[in-house]
């Protein structure tokens, strides 16, 4: 029974990551697998059902539907990685720094956790780009910026528990500088959560550009992406339900493929939840 | 307890003032000076109407005096006057719309713990059992879901096919000639659509928790006890387990706050309700600061009490934190 669970959470998270796997193929070799140019009309074609020659239909301006979602691939790669890379760099710096200094300074920034924590995301989100252009390189700032706050205090608590080890207090006591410290002994030591919380990171910040860019103030047409492909889709959502069903699987499946993905790593690089 | 409310209430001071600062500091991303966002909106703004933004803003001052004036007008509930050319004034509008997010959000909250809870329970008594299997895809499935393109499917379905549901608003056309039963009814049918998506969307995170919460306890020794003693499986699921799995639940329903009001903004621009998320969502549009800034701070503070209510009610449940 235990080999079979196994096997059906390893099954998962290998699914996950195959799905990973060819998003990422699909979103560098966009121009090569896309079957027409994202962005050529066709006035002929306007809202046509799924047929051999545009296998998920056509848009209300006559672009090949599967052609934009390969594109918009790209954009979901983009935002994810970037935002989630950020949110990751800066949890790591500031958890890093509050988990081995302590003191004042780990009240300050844990204080600041706590205030960004109290801000409903999506409206934070909203205001700062109420005052900037909603480009992809703001969104993915703005997205970064405001979902470090896991990433640091994941990293506090492992260099709270790190500080207390053998070699951390060797190096202090060899007079190491704090910085290399942190660098070198601290950190490699507490990067496996980081990795997982920022796969997770990565599908957060796929959902969020998705429905910023729904509510038309994410990524801008005519560059796709699945959230203003849905956009359209509401729009002509009694003549052509294709518009509105596919960018959706194609989010939730990213998603999720990156969920598995996520969860499936924690439960290998942490054996402390094994048995559950 | 006394103390202990006391000592919760003084460790909000600080987080208000950190919210603050963070809206504030929201405020100074604005390119330019807010005066010429202002009138750039509207060509016609005469000097006099420069000066007088300038003064509401007082952008003359340095900017911790700025800070000062502004903490001391919005401690007074003043937030200004929105952009929108009613000129109404902003905490005003809050007012107006923030009983609607208020009920949605309670509404969805009652259908994520209704839901939930027993679906978390079902999971951790009977691990790896083929309901478990079958709650442990949906929840899957549940995370991954975008709120906003399930409401599409929703409404594609419920609205346009079967056409059992209103999609829009929060009321009927007829609404004023209804009688009340007929108009607690139309009530429902509007609030149908929203409240069921926006909770459907958060009984994953609930019901994935309270599983974990139900297999920790079962593991506990009094759990170990309570079925030495012989007391049967229901009671020691039901009154020794479930008991101590809800307590950490209360703070990750404190915790979901800030995501079920952010999520507001998506479901009342979609179903078109006039509540704090479609007046956000607008503002945001339309680049109204004031009302901007206003809904920020209010949202924040918000789940701030939010998360206080989750810590006081913990502390009524748990005797052990009062003394602590």
């Amino acid at each position: 029974m235990k080999t079979l669970r196994t096997a059906f959470h390893n099954r998962l998270t290998v699914a996950g990551g195959v799905v990973v796997a060819i998003l990422i193929v699909v979103a560098v070799a966009a121009p090569m697998l896309a079957p027409y140019d994202y962005a050529e009309l066709d006035a002929a074609r306007v809202l046509e059902a799924p047929s051999p020659a545009h296998i998920l239909g056509t848009d209300g301006l006559g672009r090949d539907v599967l052609s934009r979602m390969i594109y918009g691939a790209r954009v979901s790669l983009l935002v994810g990685f970037v935002s989630a890379g950020l949110a990751s760099v800066i949890g790591v710096a500031l958890g890093a720094v509050a988990g081995y200094f302590g003191g004042r300074v780990d009240t300050l920034i844990m204080r600041l956790v706590d205030v960004m924590l109290c801000f409903p995301t999506f409206f934070l989100i909203l205001a700062v780009i109420a005052y900037l252009d909603s480009s992809i390189w703001n969104i993915m700032v703005v997205i970064g910026v405001t979902s470090w706050m896991g990433v640091c205090r994941l990293v506090r608590a492992e260099f709270l528990a790190l500080k207390k080890r053998d070699f951390m207090v060797a190096a202090e006591g060899l007079g190491v500088r704090p910085l290399w410290i942190i660098l070198r002994h601290g950190l490699p030591n507490a990067m496996a959560p980081v990795f997982v919380a920022f796969i997770l990171g990565v599908a957060g910040a796929i959902l969020t550009e998705s429905s910023l860019s729904f509510l038309g103030i994410g990524v801008q047409p005519p560059d796709p992406s699945w959230g203003n492909m849905l956009t359209e889709g509401k729009a002509t959502i009694e003549v052509a339900w294709w518009l509105s069903v596919f960018p959706g699987c194609a989010i939730l499946l990213t998603v999720l493929g990156y969920n598995l993905l996520g969860e499936g790593l924690r439960d290998v690089l942490d054996p402390r939840l094994r048995n559950r | 307890m006394t103390s202990y409310l006391v000592r919760r209430v003084f460790g909000l001071i600080p987080l208000l003032i950190g919210i603050t600062f963070v809206s504030f500091f929201v405020i100074q991303l604005a390119p330019g000076s807010p005066v010429d966002v202002a009138t750039d909106l509207n060509p016609k703004a005469s000097a006099e109407v420069r000066e007088r933004l300038q003064k509401t803003f007082g952008l003359d001052q340095p900017l911790h005096v700025q800070y000062g004036q502004w903490l001391g007008r919005i401690s007074r509930g003043d937030f200004g006057r929105s952009f929108a050319p009613h000129n109404r004034q902003v905490a005003e509008m809050i007012r107006e719309a923030l009983p609607i997010t208020l009920l949605l959000n309670v509404m969805s909250l009652c259908l994520i713990m209704g839901i939930g809870i027993p679906i978390g329970v079902l999971s951790a008594t009977r691990q790896y059992s083929v309901p478990d299997r079958i709650t442990t895809v949906f929840v899957f499935i549940g995370f991954a879901m975008p709120g906003f393109w399930f409401a599409l499917l929703c409404m594609l379905l419920f609205g346009v096919e079967l056409g059992w549901l209103p999609i829009s608003g929060l009321q009927s056309l007829d609404y004023d000639m209804l009688t009340l039963p007929q108009k607690i009814l139309d009530r429902a049918r509007h609030l149908i659509l929203p409240v069921g998506i926006a909770g459907l969307t958060g009984l994953a995170g609930i019901s994935r928790y309270m599983r974990s919460s139900m297999l920790e306890v079962v593991r506990q020794d009094y759990v170990t006890t309570a079925r030495a003693k012989g007391l049967d499986e229901r009671t020691v699921i039901y009154n020794h387990a479930l008991r101590n799995a809800l307590l950490p639940v209360i703070t990750i329903l404190g915790l979901s706050l800030p995501a079920l009001i952010g999520g507001s903004v998506i479901f009342e621009t979609i179903f078109a309700i006039p509540g704090m998320g479609r007046l956000f969502y607008d503002a945001v549009l339309s680049r109204d600061y004031p009302l901007v800034m206003g809904v920020l701070v209010i949202s924040a503070v918000l789940t701030l009490l939010g998360n206080l209510l989750a810590d006081v009610s913990y502390a009524l449940a748990d005797p052990r934190l009062r003394r602590r």
